[in-house]
């Protein structure tokens, strides 16, 4: 998928260039708040997958399809990274604007359990040597670890927090000028694309790895295909 | 552009050391992982590639026996 790389790629770097050099500083916050162009995308992408791998999840669990599991297990840990991106790069930005790079509040702490229930599914499905039994265990901890998702999305409502509300939302227009919520979009949907070609090709990988041993990917591999 | 200079970018009037380390880890992150799973594809395809031109390869063995659960009688003795 050369297209998905290629795009994301340029997407991204757009939207990262715009928001670094050419958006307006902030009122407030002043040029940290240009930690948003990535914070947000890594935030948003943190969340998309782990909802992924719930339909997956619930794919595993009720029609047994292998192919789930492959999705689930190839994008656990870009899903940890992304949550760790996010939590990093939030506590980095709060430093300046909050004075502090930590507290204990419900966003940033549902994010911290969403970067240990990544951690806990890529360990069950590490800790079990068979496939099919793995597969079943990490799809109901992963579905179990879901609740966590809506607490997460409106953990800044719910509670008195520090956090911002959300930045965008499907219903309102953002409350950010143009030119900061335009280079967002673009970092954003160019981090998806590139979610998508890092998922296409580490599933690629773990599809050769159960299959090696089969007469389609002997065939495949020595005509030179990857 | 935001700013005046190219030093007053990176500067970003004293945040430049918050912003600059997001940037940094990021970016060492997101490639790391992308270099990091496209150099295990090629190291899987060239691992299939080697064991399917090695004579005797596992694709070509014999499938390992089936276990077997008949009782085996053990004197007590």
């Amino acid at each position: 998928m050369p297209w998905l790389l290629a795009g994301g790629l340029l997407l991204l770097l757009a939207g990262v260039i715009w928001g670094l050099a050419f958006a307006p500083k902030d009122y407030l916050q002043g040029n940290s708040y240009r930690i948003i162009f990535i914070h947000v995308p890594t935030a948003f992408l943190a969340q998309s997958i782990y909802i992924m791998m719930a339909f997956a999840a619930v794919v595993t669990l009720v029609w047994r399809m292998k192919l789930a599991d492959v999705f689930v297990k190839s994008i656990a840990p870009v899903g940890l990274m992304f949550t760790f991106l996010s939590l990093f790069t939030g506590a980095v930005w709060g430093k300046p604007t909050w004075g502090t790079w930590w507290v204990w509040d419900a966003r940033l702490t549902s994010m911290l359990i969403l970067l240990f229930l990544y951690g806990g599914v890529i360990a069950l499905d590490r800790a079990i040597n068979d496939e099919k039994s793995a597969a079943r265990a990490v799809a109901v901890l992963v579905l179990v670890g879901v609740v966590n998702i809506p607490i997460i999305k409106y953990s800044v409502n719910w509670w008195n927090t520090l956090h911002q509300p959300a930045t965008f939302t499907l219903t309102e227009k953002p409350s950010m000028p143009t030119e900061m919520w335009v280079p967002l979009l673009l970092s954003v949907l160019g981090l998806y694309l590139l979610f998508g070609w890092l998922a296409c090709l580490r599933m690629k990988t773990e599809i050769l790895l159960r299959e090696r041993r089969t007469r389609w990917v002997k065939d495949l591999v020595l005509a030179g295909g990857k | 552009m935001a700013f005046d200079s190219f030093s007053a970018f990176i500067a970003m009037e004293g945040h430049g050391p918050y912003v600059w380390a997001c940037y940094a880890v990021f970016v060492v992150l997101v490639a790391g992982t992308m270099f990091w799973s496209a150099k295990r594809h090629q190291n899987v395809c060239q691992m299939c590639k080697r064991s399917f031109e090695q004579p005797g390869s596992s694709s070509q063995e014999k499938p390992k026996a089936p276990a077997t659960f008949t009782r085996v009688e053990v004197s007590q003795d």
